[in-house]
């Protein structure tokens, strides 16, 4: 953040735009990550329970529009989206039980695969970084890793058992095949492909024994570097993870502190921008954001809460996304059914 | 019907007399515990002709009101302890609050301490709005919702 000092400066989240068209709770948001190139313009994708995704892209004036809205793959609620790396694909999962693969030909977006295989609602979907695995996770408990193939085709390379309870995301590391599940069950799961014939295994979890969370975990995210993630819970807390080994070895992962007292509802989404600001969403309709900070009379590191914007919606945030190519742009989501741009600027 | 009735002779209470309240003296917009009692107290039990009200499930006092924060708590008591239907009144109390109430309110519904086996497993599937909402698009848990909300406009 070199513009903005984030210690002192007097900050605001103003809002850009607000993007109506869904016509029920939207859940979820997913920035393309390849806007810019090729001429491609800012393009964010949400899905909503009224069953459909729908594509927002800036115009030449600024403003956002609706370009397409993807219907008739799924028959119940589209709880989650996710662009491939190369932002040509987009993945949908669906409370149906399937995965929705998305891909634009011509000027509309058509469905090129569906997956299917878990047996009941998908939760959540995630490519990895170089775009080869999607990873999906469901209620009935298991984390499936798909293969992509040649001609969009996608093999169920190995089915992750573990959770005890629904599955409520799943992350990759942003640079590492390390897959990261949390769950209703409380816990977060580590999961990395181990060489052996089934491939897949996990290698650490964090509980409620390992400082973490009481109830369900809702969301997590990385720091751009990978060496730190963050997740959220019904608890009302937010908890960072740091590694100083290799994030993909047995038990590297441990609790470096908590943040609570700030939301006083469910947490149900953190993102963490490419400028370290952390991003959380929650049902008190709010949104915070947190960034590092040094405490110099313990000399250790924390957290602190650098603006808290009250009745961001009028109804639960269900999810906060900054924009990866312009780290101060940030979207939300919300049960209000609307989508909302902000800028964060300082304030003289 | 008889068989298999996980409470098969419930102790059915007489119903409170209705309170009719002027409109002028109460605002649209204050919403408070008898409001929220009268919305839900006719909601028939999944298992029974009888309402909410009638077997004891809900009264006034176990629901509460902060206006200011714009929420609604509801404890209930399942008939019986081991009650596979308290997530179904659950629902329905949720339902119901959803088309009677601005939806900017936020409503925790519990069972009261002690009342289920399952306690803790029950008040964490009320209240995850994710897996209410997957459940409310099940088709065949959404018609039994609807019966019994149904049946309460009687």
């Amino acid at each position: 953040m070199s513009e903005i000092d984030l210690v002192d400066g007097n900050l605001a989240l103003k809002e850009i735009q607000k993007l109506d068209g869904h016509t029920d709770r939207v859940w979820s948001l997913a920035w393309n990550p390849a806007a810019g190139a090729g001429g491609l313009p800012p393009t964010l994708a949400s899905c909503s329970g009224d069953k459909t995704a729908r594509i927002w892209q800036q115009g030449p004036s600024g403003s956002w529009n609706c370009t397409a809205v993807l219907e008739d793959a799924h028959n119940r609620t589209v709880r989650s989206c996710a662009w491939s790396p190369c932002g040509k694909l987009l993945a949908t999962g669906s409370f149906d039980a399937t995965t929705a693969i998305w891909q634009q030909i011509g000027g509309d977006f058509e469905c090129v695969a569906t997956l299917e295989g878990h047996e009941n609602e998908v939760k959540g979907v995630a490519w990895n970084s170089s775009g080869s695995f999607l990873a999906t996770c469901s209620r009935d408990k298991s984390v499936w890793i798909w293969e992509m193939q040649p001609g969009n085709e996608f093999d169920c390379a190995s089915v992750l058992h573990g959770h005890t309870q629904d599955v409520k995301m799943v992350q990759w590391h942003p640079h590492l095949d390390v897959l990261v599940s949390v769950s209703y069950d409380n816990s977060i799961r580590i999961w990395i492909e181990d060489g052996d014939l089934n491939g897949w295994s996990c290698v650490q979890t964090l509980g409620e024994t390992s400082s973490g969370h009481s109830s369900t975990v809702w969301a997590l995210s990385f720091s751009s570097g990978g060496d730190r993630m963050v997740t959220c819970s019904d608890d009302l807390t937010m908890k960072i993870w740091d590694t100083t080994n290799n994030p993909s070895e047995d038990g590297s992962w441990f609790h470096l502190c908590t943040l609570s007292g700030y939301q006083d509802r469910t947490v149900f989404s953190v993102n963490w921008s490419r400028d370290g600001i952390i991003a959380t969403g929650a049902a008190d309709d709010s949104i915070c954001l947190f960034h590092e900070t040094k405490d110099s009379l313990v000399g250790g590191l924390s957290y602190s809460l650098i603006l808290k914007k009250d009745k961001a919606h009028d109804m639960d945030v269900n999810s906060v996304q900054w924009n990866p190519n312009e780290p101060k742009i940030l979207a939300s989501a919300s049960d209000d059914g609307s989508i909302k741009l902000w800028r964060l600027t300082q304030v003289p | 019907m008889t068989l298999g009735l996980i409470n098969a002779n419930p102790v059915v209470h007489a119903k409170k007399e209705r309170i009719v309240r002027a409109e002028d003296n109460h605002a649209a917009d204050a919403v408070d515990s008898l409001d929220v009692f009268d919305s839900v107290r006719d909601i028939r039990d999944p298992e029974h002709p009888y309402s909410l009200e009638q077997l004891s499930v809900l009264s006034e006092e176990s629901i509460t009101v902060d206006k200011k924060l714009g929420r609604i708590q509801i404890t209930f008591t399942p008939t019986v302890q081991h009650c596979s239907m308290a997530t179904v009144i659950g629902l329905c109390l949720r339902v119901k609050l959803l088309q009677s109430f601005p939806l900017h309110f936020k409503v925790d519904i519990n069972v009261s301490p002690g009342s289920h086996a399952d306690e803790e497993s029950v008040n964490k599937q009320l209240n995850d709005k994710e897996r209410v909402a997957a459940a409310l698009e099940n088709p065949s848990l959404r018609q039994l919702v609807d019966e019994c909300l149904c049946s309460s406009e009687l």
